[in-house]
Parts: structure tokens; C-alpha cells; sequence
């Protein structure tokens, strides 16, 4: 039979087409994104009745927060520097995550890079350019940050400690040590009642990017999560971890490295978070002290999920939510409500999302062999 | 909506500020209902929002992050603030410096930090107060109310303002008898509730049985000490209501007064202070009511203190005496003035405070 023929006694709908492969090609793609936005809507819908119910308008809420996350160019700028942070501790659970671990202590990560990069900047101070002192810190806080989650990824594969307690536990440990540091062998002796590593000097500082109120630390997010799309869609480690993610035992009989896997991926994921410290004290604090316990190892967690571990979806989450994050300000100060206003909005939507990964596979309509020739 | 009129731009908020009303923004670190450190500047907040010309706003739970920044500048581009109030420790260095830098044109008062002339913005300040001098009259209290002779502290940080107040609760209490001794507990975390307890339980346990502390939020510690048992002094702000019957006194902040005397000035185009400190006699530092259980010799003594204090003349820390490790720290001959500038550096527990700063 000729093509034509064939076409001729087919039903219209499923005749192949031009379109065919690029429905099945949206198919597959739009399944992410229409469960997500729905998940979101839903979870809006839920928010609006709590503000209901609390005796405020819904609309006007909204509004409200459009005008303090995205409503001007300084609100643009506010919720992006809030986004950047945010970027680099997501990506600390979005990689472990593709190995099927779940790692939630970030924050330690983060807050013994900043220390690491406080503690190295203080012999290079005045002897090398403040460029390669910057280079320097980085380089210490992504050691120290992969170490300190190569270690639960360790403990995890040589002694089949769970990961998600054990990199929890770390991060207080973490906290306990920066808090030992600074106020013993690290402190600055003129900084009394905030004890402090000694402050890096205006011209040692990361500084904006240029013509914003936005500091350097925002392009580096995004070109971490850039390069960790690559590395897990692009490169053989990423397939070996995407296969080891699937099944650990199929791994193993493939002859796949998983102890190394596990090792390797923990220790980058710690580097980024490490590197989120390390960017905290070089372009906000300006040394290391209690202050870069900020919460954004746990507020990394939640992007990531709400990212479903696609190191790309994690850019436009964390500037969602950074946005979100940057409205509470004004929220607190037009309408009088509570700053957990935003934490109940968060909570909210990351349970519907978690609840809607049940729906992935349960719609026809996104499942690629339907827009395929039968 | 309605907020179109009250995000004037810059230009017209400058050229119609005589008229207009002053915008004065407060940042809290915490919730603003904490029954400590927040709440006490939240209720200096309150008293400013009765002032005439004045609209206030206010921000709670913001971190000493790039958050502090951006809630700054936001009040003073969305809401045309032209005071702060920016009230954590933390928020000082960089992010009042650093803000203040960008914006000139607006006045920022901290809470607490050290402002020093050339090496800070001239458009910062720093304001605290003496409450030590709180705590000493505490110590008063508890005094007369240890029957073991023991009395606790939980303390957040080794660091001097809380070091003066551990050292003055058991100054005050040993002006009553000398022989009592304070334990003190660090909890190394300025809130950090399940610490508070584990502290305040060990204390009761080991025998203290008045509990005073300097954390954020007393309530934890109040609740605590007063659920086993203990007597208690507040801190911050008032905190009788949670234990009215075990509520001794307490040394609150009275920020109305200070944040009123800013408006004021700013109101009237003065200049405002760039270091301002006070104590009991200033009306920066009040007493909590005594509660019902302070008997009347000892309501006695603390009245007796109280008006010593408030002539300007006390020191809380005269010679001769001795850090709990023996070593000299005021010569005999020897007192500090409320506002004595080593005061503000003080790193050492005295004898009798049980405990160690590292």
C-alpha cells in the first residue's frame, strides 16, 4: 500500500503530519509545566481562602505582593538579590536529589564556606589583588562546603547512613563550629558584641554588578545551574548518575561506579552551597560571623523540589520565590498582616506541588505514544 | 487601592515635608509579640504611632541579610520613609552602613551599636541603654527571695552587654547577701527556645531558685522557671503576665521615651544625637510593677536602691572586685560611672557568678 493510500484509510486523528513530532515533542515537555502551574493555582486558591478567612481581600493581596516582587525596577532588583543566594543551595539538593538522595543540610555547607572564605581572605588581605583573594575564598568555601555534604554522601554509601539525617545533623554541627571559630581562634578583638571575623576591606568586597543593586553572586547562580544541566543532561557522569538515580542495583550489575557517584555528586553539590557562603560574607556581610546563618540551605530545599530537580526550572523558582520572599515587606506594611503571611503562601503551595507528583503519567493527553503513527 | 498617595515620590516627599507627615520605619529581627527584645521596641513603635504627624511602619522577622537592605530601602522608596529604625544588633555593620551610604537624605538610629564620629555616615546613630542598672535592682529582688542562696542566669552570648547584666544580677543580690552565687548558662544562640528550657531546668535542678536570663524572648525562661517552681525576673519588656505569681520585677527597655525624643527633633528639623545612651534616671530603662510575692523588706531595699540609682551617682561596679578566676578587675579605690566606656568592653564574669565566658 502507498503512503497515500494508507493516510486515506486512516482515521484524520491520527494521521502522521508535519505536527506529529512536535506534538509529541510538546507532549512530554508540557506535562512538568501544566502540573506545576496547576499545582500552583491550586495552592493560590487554597491561600486565598485563608486570607478570606483571616478577613483580608484576596485581590488586593495579590496585587500588593505584584507591587513589592515585580512592580518596579527596585522591586525587580530586591527580589533577584533575595533569588541569588537561593540559585546555589537549590542546586545543593537538585544534585544528590538526580542520584535519588535527599540531602537537606545545605545550611551547613554554606556556613563553613563562609568561614572558610573569612578565615583564607585574612592572611591574603594586603598581599595579593583583591581579584585573586576573591578567587581564593571561592576556592576555600567550595572545598570546605564539599567536604562537609561529600561527607554525608560518604557515610551514606561506605556505611548506609541515611543521608537526609545525617547532612541534617552536620549542618548544626556546622553552625556550632563557625559559632566556636568566631568567637575563639577567628574573632576580631574589636568586635565586641557581634563577634566577628575581621572585615574585609571595601576594595577586597565583590561589589555590584555594574549599573545595579545587585551583586556578582546572581550570575554565578545561574551559571552554576547552567552547568549543572549540562553535567547531569550532557556529560557520561551525568547519565551514569540519572541511571544510578533510577536504579542502584541496574547500576551496580552495569559496573557503574555509584560509591563514587554518590561521593562525587554530594561533594558538587556541597561546593555550591560552600560557594553561597562563601558569596554571602565576600558580597553582603563582609566577614564571617552569626549573621550567615540566613536559612537559605532550607529555603534551597523548597526550590528544588518546587524545581523537581531540573537544575534550569531552579532559575525561575528561585526568582518566584525570591519575589514572594521580597513581597512580605510590603505585605507586613500596607495590609497589617504577619510576616508568616508569605510562610503560610510557602508551605502551601509546597505541599499542593508535592501532592500533585502523583498526577506525573495519570493524563493520556501528555503521553507521547498518543501523538505518535500507529 | 489607595497606596498610589502614600508612595510619594522622592522629589515631592523633600519639597513637601514640612507639611507632610514624618514616615518613620521600625525593623524587628523577630516576631513583634516575643514578650522580649522585639516586643520592647515594638511598644516604643506604638508610642511613636500616637505622636501627631507621624505614619509608622513597621517590619518583623527580617534577617541581618541583604533582607535588612532591601526592607530598608524599600520603606524609603515605596513608603518615603526618611527615619529607621533599624533594631538588631546585627543590622549595624554593613547593612545601616551600607544603606545609610546609598541614602544620604535619610536618618538612621540603631539599636545598641557603637557609633563612632568620621568612621560611620553621618546620617547613622547608634542609641542604648544602661539596663545593667535593671538587672542590679533584679538582683535586689532576688536576693531577698533565694532561700538556697543560688540564683540562675541564662544568658545567650559571652559578650559584654550580656556579661554587665550576668554580673550585675549578682551584685544586686549580693548587696542583699553576700554570700549568694549565680550560676550562669550560655545557650550560645540569641533564640533558641529548647536550649532556654535545658538551661532553665539544669539551674532549678542544681538549685537556683530565682531565674533571670538575657536571651530575645524570656518567655521560654519565664515559663520554665516559673512551671518548676522558681522565682523570676524579667527582661526587655514585662513579662508578669505569663507567671503573675512567681513574677518578682523585671528590667524592661522603655523606648517610647527614646523613639518619641528622635521624632521629636526630626519633626522640629533638629539634629538628631549620633550616640545616645541613658539609664533609669534618662527614662530609657524602666522596672517591671513588683510582683506579688516581693516581701517588704525587700520592696524596702529596692526602693532604697532604686532612688540611689536614680540620682545619676550609683555605679553598679565599684571596687575592690574580683573576676571569678581572682583576678583583680576594679581596684579597690575604684568605680564606673553608668556611662563609663569600659563598661562597654567588659569581658569577665565576677566572683560569685559560677561559670566561664569560653
Amino acid at each position: 500500500m502507498t503512503v497515500e493510500a494508507e493516510n486515506a484509510v486512516l482515521p484524520i486523528a491520527i494521521r502522521p503530519s508535519p505536527f506529529r513530532p512536535f506534538l509529541e515533542w510538546t507532549a512530554r515537555r508540557a506535562e512538568p509545566v501544566v502540573i506545576s502551574l496547576g499545582a500552583v493555582l491550586v495552592g493560590l486558591a487554597l491561600f486565598s481562602l485563608f486570607i478570606l478567612a483571616i478577613g483580608k481581600s484576596p485581590v488586593q493581596l495579590f496585587q500588593v505582593m505584584y507591587t513589592g516582587a515585580f512592580g518596579s525596577w527596585f522591586s525587580i532588583q530586591n527580589s533577584l538579590s533575595r533569588a541569588a543566594p537561593l540559585l546555589l543551595t537549590a542546586l545543593c539538593v537538585a544534585l544528590p536529589a538526580r542520584l535519588g538522595l535527599i540531602v537537606i543540610g545545605g545550611e551547613g555547607a554554606v556556613v563553613l564556606g563562609g568561614v572558610a572564605a573569612a578565615a583564607t581572605a585574612l592572611p591574603l588581605v594586603g598581599t595579593v589583588s583583591p581579584m585573586l583573594a576573591l578567587l581564593a575564598m571561592a576556592i576555600a568555601g567550595m572545598l570546605v562546603g564539599g567536604l562537609w555534604v561529600g561527607l554525608a554522601g560518604f557515610l551514606r554509601h561506605y556505611r548506609g547512613v541515611n543521608e537526609t539525617i545525617s547532612s541534617l545533623l552536620l549542618a548544626y554541627l556546622a553552625i556550632a563550629l563557625m559559632n566556636q571559630l568566631v568567637e575563639g581562634p577567628l574573632r576580631d578583638p574589636a568586635s565586641l558584641n557581634k563577634p566577628s571575623t575581621s572585615p574585609l576591606p571595601a576594595e577586597y568586597m565583590m561589589g555590584d554588578i555594574p549599573g545595579m543593586t545587585l551583586h556578582w553572586g546572581l550570575l554565578i547562580g545561574i551559571g552554576a545551574c547552567i552547568l549543572s544541566w549540562v553535567l547531569i543532561e550532557l556529560t557520561s557522569f551525568g547519565f551514569a548518575a540519572r541511571i544510578a538515580g533510577g536504579n542502584v542495583r541496574a547500576a551496580q550489575i552495569q559496573g557503574l561506579p555509584v560509591g563514587r557517584l554518590i561521593v562525587g555528586f554530594t561533594a558538587i553539590a556541597g561546593s555550591f552551597a560552600g560557594l553561597a557562603g562563601m558569596i554571602e560574607v565576600a558580597a553582603v556581610q563582609g566577614s564571617a560571623n552569626a549573621s550567615i546563618v540566613t536559612g537559605y540551605g532550607y529555603t534551597g530545599i523548597l526550590v528544588a523540589f518546587l524545581a523537581r530537580h531540573n537544575p534550569l526550572a531552579i532559575i525561575p523558582v528561585a526568582v518566584l520565590l525570591g519575589g514572594l520572599e521580597a513581597s512580605g515587606g510590603l505585605i507586613q506594611r500596607r495590609l497589617g498582616l504577619p510576616d508568616a503571611t508569605v510562610m503560610v503562601l510557602q508551605g502551601t503551595l509546597f505541599v499542593v506541588i508535592l501532592l500533585c507528583e502523583t498526577f506525573y503519567d495519570r493524563f493520556k493527553v501528555f503521553n507521547p505514544d498518543l501523538w505518535k503513527r500507529s | 487601592m489607595g497606596f498610589a498617595a502614600s508612595a510619594v515620590p522622592g522629589f515631592m516627599a523633600s519639597s513637601a515635608l514640612a507639611q507632610a507627615e514624618l514616615a518613620v520605619g521600625f525593623i524587628y529581627v523577630g516576631p513583634k509579640d516575643d514578650y522580649g527584645y522585639n516586643q520592647a521596641h515594638a511598644e516604643g513603635a506604638a508610642v511613636v504611632k500616637a505622636l501627631p504627624g507621624v505614619t509608622v511602619i513597621e517590619e518583623e522577622n527580617v534577617a541581618e541579610t541583604v533582607d535588612v537592605q532591601k526592607s530598608m530601602e524599600s520603606m524609603i522608596n515605596l513608603d518615603g520613609a526618611a527615619l529607621l529604625f533599624p533594631t538588631s544588633f546585627g543590622y549595624f555593620d554593613p547593612h545601616v552602613l551600607a544603606t545609610a551610604a546609598k541614602n544620604p537624605d535619610t536618618l538612621f538610629r540603631h539599636c545598641g551599636g557603637l557609633w563612632q564620629e568620621g568612621k560611620h555616615p553621618a546620617n547613622t546613630g547608634s542609641y542604648f541603654g544602661y539596663i545593667h542598672q535593671g538587672q542590679f535592682l533584679n538582683g535586689v529582688a532576688a536576693g531577698h527571695a533565694s532561700k538556697t542562696k543560688k540564683i540562675g542566669f541564662v544568658a545567650a552570648k559571652p559578650i559584654p552587654q550580656v556579661l554587665q547584666n550576668v554580673n550585675a544580677f549578682l551584685l544586686g543580690a549580693r548587696s542583699v547577701d553576700p554570700s549568694i552565687t549565680c550560676q550562669v548558662i550560655f545557650t550560645g544562640e540569641w533564640s533558641l527556645a529548647v536550649k532556654e528550657a535545658e538551661a532553665t531546668n539544669a539551674l532549678v535542678d542544681q538549685g537556683a531558685d530565682v531565674i533571670t536570663c538575657h536571651v530575645d524572648s524570656p518567655k521560654v525562661v519565664v515559663e520554665t522557671a516559673a512551671g518548676r517552681g522558681a522565682f523570676v525576673c524579667g527582661y526587655h519588656a514585662n513579662q508578669s503576665p505569663l507567671a503573675p505569681e512567681k513574677y518578682l520585677t523585671g528590667a524592661e527597655w522603655a523606648w517610647g521615651n527614646v523613639y518619641s525624643n528622635f521624632v521629636k527633633s526630626a519633626q522640629n528639623g533638629e539634629k538628631l544625637g549620633n550616640f545616645v545612651r541613658g539609664g533609669l534616671k534618662d527614662g530609657f530603662v524602666k522596672m517591671s510593677p513588683l510582683g506579688t510575692a516581693v516581701t517588704e523588706p525587700a520592696r524596702k531595699q529596692f526602693e532604697t536602691t532604686f532612688t540611689e540609682i536614680m540620682t545619676g551617682k550609683f555605679s553598679v561596679f565599684q571596687g575592690p572586685l574580683k573576676d571569678n578566676k581572682g583576678n583583680e578587675v576594679v581596684g579597690a579605690s575604684q568605680a564606673f560611672a553608668e556611662d563609663a566606656i569600659e563598661l562597654e568592653s567588659m569581658a569577665y564574669l565576677v566572683e560569685g557568678v559560677v561559670g566561664s565566658t569560653s
